[in-house]
């Protein structure tokens, strides 16, 4: 008998959530997650991340919509009859408890035996990398060994899904790393479906199959990390991965699927997706700011930060702000001096024009 | 899929028939626990017989629809949850029932029908009932534990089956026990000598001269509402200011002994009230030794200007202070220093900050000790009653409406609601400061900064009032033991161990102990009464308090208000309604030990819910989820979970309901019969006698039984404590 997956796709039908009146936490979302992949539910604090995730496991009832796990329509079932395991971002480890009380736990009510529930507890531990440590209690290990510990502890009930709930935000920044990346092997190695929530993007560009951004309590765009990163829907999604720059410029032309637009008289051919001619955004990331061609959009440097591993310039034109970063930090460009931008040739998105604040971030 | 097991359906299913087919239906004249029942003609014997074999004899027949109730919750069996059917029968057993139950036994009583009505209807009826036995205690039980889970089935509270009987158990007994006896006292309120309801019955006794006259303006006497309105108001005020110098003196003075002055806070939870009054008769009294100082120094006639106002406010201004301590220490540590730390640096002096900032901030505090001390003043019985002389409050005017020669129970009701409105109107403006102010100041926050200290023209008087009332304190104190060691107070002063000895004299004989002391009887009620109370004391606060914290459901608030508004009913108010409520059927139980400790039970409750719901706010609300989210359900959360995290704070819950059972005197001197005394009431026997020695005697042995337990609680409770953490494990919590 060893841990395996019993994993389960999940899908929202039209499921909203409302707290009181006049808080709606969700708002009337769809979404499916396919069987053993790893979805990140990533957006700003207060989005309903959380809520989303919450009824996952049944502890907040949708207030509308159906949320089915696997075959079987669980809107209604209560979090005990679900075939869901949380890690919690505070881990909630039993103090009362040792190790490996706290991993057997689940177990005692899945009607196993106790030796059985015993050695599947060792064996969660040791795929952790804890099994040494079963006798302990959890104030006696470090930060990072709990989140272990409540790794198990949801493992070894092998759930249909394993949810996470801003699992690195108690670990420091080394450790997040390391623990990121053996949430994301251990899920690979036994193929669960996980749900993950975090407002870190880096961390959720890292660990994930599929992104889903989440914007004031319904979904911006799923994608995989590249797709997010590469051709983000809106400027929400644009700014919220990678601090895209936004820059308002005009479609001046559509030519073969690509489209010509013009800043301050400097013009550029990329894909046009779907636009057409009149105002549109054009969306760049830092890394991708050209400052050393003779051609380009004249800006001044209004700033200029040295943070180590690179310099960070705020660039002023009459379009307004951008930010841009250089890796060249021997030779920094000064405050005040004017020079030409433009941008690389993959990476810049074009993007509706929305009304309401024009440039950088 | 396979049929569900239920085990709770089936459980209580079970337990209905065994209340109708196996207990005793009625209660026994020689209580359930002798089992005389079981070898006295059981179970064909009517008095004893369970209700089938009175329906077979053709006796009692209006408890045969009952078997109605019985039979529907088996239709169920074997159907899924979802099934309507399911849920429809459940609660439609469940409600008949428990209305039949209800609607039988308040129609039918000892003199057949209890309504004229009804004879006129059905002919006069010449069969009779006794109070609820165990039989139908039972099954009240069972049917009201189907309904809930006919409820839990519809999808209240996510079908949680625990959850919503928790609901209803507290909803049934707080009913029950709480808000029956009090409408039921309003509405004897209304009925005349001759037993009709009328409105001028009410008026008759409400607008009494005995209750508002105004005559104390004029020389003579003052009505008991007056009174006891009066002086509440002077001991909410003067408890709170010196409350107030207290905690300032802990907190923000350089004074040295603060321990001692902490360890006064457990003085009024291990001293019965009236004792502070028996000592200051030691003190004050006619041949109280500060008296007899004065009369000799100064040739004057000893007075008895103690018995009376100036006596009780003296009593309860001791008595509670070190309540309204106990509530301002935490105000003045919530406020926090850094607040206090900015006004200095914004230029004010310490004078100023104090009274631009840190007094502020206290208000809403101060306006909770106040009324704290109000509500205590108007409900306290011990006091007024040893020390009251003349002087009539409404909690000591109903206690003689009631066992006096007046023997009035129309005018005990009137006065009780009068008390009642009291204490409520002020229960009320409490819980609109502390909804509206008491949580903004308190950051919860480990703040860092420290409190300043007084300003020197605060300082010194306040520490002068705080000084000279610790040493009141300590000196009313050692009256106390130092008069339970003399021989007659005031005419023979030689130092004897004698009340001792009355009072807990044992002989050891062949057959073993004899308990040959006056006061034993009393005293092993009395701990087994407490120690019976507390643990139902604790389960009851306990489960309400996790429902309060841990759940969601409709009218929330509403039971909350339900549940803690016993706090704010008076003991006298509780013992008047209950003997004037449990002494008929359906619910027999005056002269009793169990009306003792279901009136320990109620009167207690607040403060084990209060206990608990800071403890249970102290517990991450994730350590219940994860429990979920890992197949435990909401009772093995709360067992496996919950409880073992909340030992210490149980434990205090426990010893501290015991120790108040032990010290109540308001509620238990109405309950006490010949066969359950208790210690208290046996004292207060005794002041009447005059017997001061042994009464004193006996109170400081009850103190330091009680301190006893408190000291040893509190030892059990730190090893805990060190020993596993209390917060869920991981940084950020
Ligand atoms: N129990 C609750 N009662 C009322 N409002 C809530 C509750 N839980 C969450 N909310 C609200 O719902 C919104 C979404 O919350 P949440 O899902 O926790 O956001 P996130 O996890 O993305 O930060 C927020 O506005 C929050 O205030
Ligand atoms: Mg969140």
């Amino acid at each position: 008998m060893s841990i395996a997956s019993q994993a389960a796709p999940i899908r929202f039908e039209g499921v909203s959530k409302r707290f009181g009146r006049d808080v709606v936490a969700v708002d009337n979302i769809d979404l499916a997650v396919d069987a053993g992949k790893l979805v990140t539910l990533l957006g700003p604090s207060g989005c309903g991340k959380t809520t989303t995730l919450r009824m996952i496991a049944g502890l907040e009832m949708a207030s509308s919509g159906r949320i089915i796990i696997g075959d079987t329509d669980v809107t209604k079932l209560p979090a005990t009859d679900r075939d869901v395991s949380m890690v919690f971002q505070s881990y909630a480890l039993f103090p009362h408890m040792s190790v490996l009380e706290n991993v057997m736990y689940g177990l005692t009510f899945s009607g196993l035996g106790k030796s059985d529930a015993r050695s599947r507890a060792l064996q969660g531990l040791e795929l952790v990398g804890l099994e040494d440590f079963h006798g302990r209690l959890p104030s006696e290990l470090s930060g990072g060994q709990q989140q272990r510990v409540a790794v198990a502890r949801a493992l070894v009930l092998e759930p249909q899904v394993l949810l996470f709930d801003e699992p690195l935000s108690n670990l420091d920044t080394k450790l997040r790393r390391q623990v990121r990346e053996d949430i994301r092997a251990i899920q690979q190695k036994l193929g669960l479906t996980v749900v993950y929530v975090t407002h870190d993007q880096e961390e959720a560009l890292a660990v994930s199959d599929e992104i889903v951004v989440m914007r004031n309590a319904a979904i911006a765009q799923i994608g995989t990390p590249r797709e997010l990163y590469d051709s983000p829907n809106d400027r929400f999604v644009a700014d919220f991965i990678g601090e895209a720059n936004l820059i308002a410029c005009q479609v001046v032309a559509l030519n073969a699927g690509d489209a010509t637009i013009e800043i301050e008289g400097y013009r550029l051919r990329l894909p046009a997706r779907g636009l057409s001619p009149g105002p549109a955004t054009l969306a760049v990331r830092p890394s991708r700011i050209i400052l050393d061609n003779d051609t380009g959009v004249p800006v001044t440097v209004a700033k200029a930060t040295y943070v180590g591993v690179r310099m960070e310039y705020t660039l002023e034109g009459e379009f307004g702000q951008v930010f841009a970063v250089k890796d060249d930090v021997d030779k920094p460009l000064e405050v005040g001096i004017s020079l030409y931008m433009s941008f690389a040739a993959e990476g810049p998105v074009l993007l509706p024009s929305e009304t309401g604040g024009h440039g950088g971030h | 899929m396979t049929p569900p097991t239920r085990p709770v359906l089936i459980f209580w299913i079970i337990a209905g028939w065994v209340g109708f087919l196996l207990f005793p239906w009625y209660g026994t004249e020689s209580g359930f626990f002798s089992f005389e029942w079981l070898v006295d003609g059981y179970p064909f014997e009517p008095d004893y017989s369970p209700a089938v074999f009175l329906i077979g004899q053709g006796k009692k027949l209006w408890l045969s629809p009952l078997l109605i109730a019985l039979i529907l919750p088996l239709l169920v069996l074997g159907r899924p949850k979802s099934d309507p059917i399911y849920f429809r029968i459940l609660t439609a057993a469940g409600a008949l029932g428990i209305s039949w139950l209800i609607i039988q036994g308040f129609s039918i009583g000892l003199r057949g029908f209890n309504f004229q009505w009804m004879n006129a209807v059905f002919g006069a009826l010449d069969d009779r009932q006794y109070g609820m036995g165990f039989g139908a205690l039972i099954c009240a039980a069972a049917f009201l534990f189907l309904f809930t889970q006919g409820i839990a089935a519809r999808g209240a509270i996510n079908g949680d089956v625990f959850v919503v009987g928790a609901i209803g158990g507290v909803i049934a007994i707080v009913t029950t026990f709480v808000f029956f006896p009090i409408a039921n006292m309003l509405f004897s309120a209304f009925v005349t000598d001759e037993g009709e309801y009328s409105v001028l019955a009410f008026f008759g006794k409400f607008f009494d001269d005995r209750l508002w006259g105004i005559g104390c303006l004029t020389g003579s006497r003052c009505g008991a509402a007056l009174n006891s309105l009066f002086l509440a108001v002077a001991v909410g005020f003067i408890t709170t200011v010196l409350g107030l110098a207290f905690a300032l003196v802990v907190t923000r003075s350089g004074f040295r002994w603060k321990r001692m002055i902490r360890a006064l806070t457990v003085l009024p939870i291990i001293t019965p009230p009236f004792v502070i009054g028996l000592a200051l008769i030691l003190l004050f009294g006619l041949s109280g030794s500060v008296t007899v100082f004065f009369a000799d120094l100064f040739e004057t006639q000893p007075t008895r200007w103690l018995y009376g106002m100036p006596g009780v406010l003296i009593a309860q201004t001791l008595a509670f202070t070190p309540i309204a301590f106990l509530v301002l220490i935490g105000v003045v540590e919530g406020v926090s220093p850094s607040m206090e730390e900015a006004s200095q640096t914004l230029r004010a002096n310490r004078w100023q900050t104090f009274r631009t900032v840190s007094l502020p901030l206290m208000r809403p505090g101060l306006a909770n000790a106040f009324l704290l001390g109000f509500i205590e003043s108007m409900a306290d019985f011990g006091n007024p009653l040893v020390l009251g002389g003349n002087f009539d409050v409404l909690s000591t005017e109903i206690f003689f409406a009631i066992v006096g020669a007046q023997y009035d129970q129309g005018r005990a009701a009137v006065l009780a609601m009068v008390l009642l409105f009291f204490t409520l109107s002020a229960f009320f403006a409490q819980r609109v400061w502390l909804g509206k102010k008491s949580y903004t100041t308190v950051s919860g926050k480990g703040d860092a900064g420290m409190h300043p200290m007084m300003p020197n023209g605060l300082a010194i008087p306040v520490m002068f009032v705080a000084l000279s009332w610790a040493i009141f304190t300590a000196t009313v104190y050692g009256m106390i033991v130092y008069g339970s060691i003399v021989e007659l107070w005031g005419v023979n002063n030689s130092l004897t161990l004698k009340h001792y000895i009355t009072a807990f004299s044992i002989r050891i004989e062949e057959e073993g102990i004899r308990w040959t002391g006056a006061a034993w009887d009393s005293f092993w009620t009395t701990i087994t009464i407490a120690a019976i109370a507390a643990p139902l004391t604790g389960a009851v606060g306990l489960v309400t308090a996790y429902l309060l914290t841990r759940q969601k459901f409709v009218g929330k608030s509403a039971f909350e208000f339900g549940t803690m508004l016993s706090f704010a009913i008076p003991g006298t108010v509780i013992g008047v309604s209950y003997i004037l409520a449990f002494n008929v059927p359906p619910i027999e139980i005056t002269g009793t030990g169990i009306i003792l400790v279901v009136s320990f039970i109620f009167r207690n409750m607040p403060v084990g819910v209060r206990a608990g719901i800071a403890s249970m706010s102290q517990l991450d609300k994730s350590l219940d989820e994860s429990s979920l989210t890992l197949g435990a359900n909401s009772w093995q959360t709360f067992r496996r979970v919950i409880l073992p995290l909340l030992r210490p704070a149980i434990l205090a819950a426990l010893v501290y309901s015991f120790v108040r059972a032990m010290t109540a005197i308001s509620a238990v001197i109405f309950l006490v019969s010949a066969e359950y005394d208790m210690a208290t009431s046996y004292i207060i026997g005794r002041v009447e006698n005059n017997d001061y020695g042994l009464a004193i005697a006996y109170s400081t042995a009850l103190i330091f039984v009680m301190l006893s337990a408190v000291a040893l609680m509190q030892i059990i409770v730190g090893r805990t404590r060190t020993g596993r953490r209390m917060t869920p494990a991981g940084p950020g919590l």
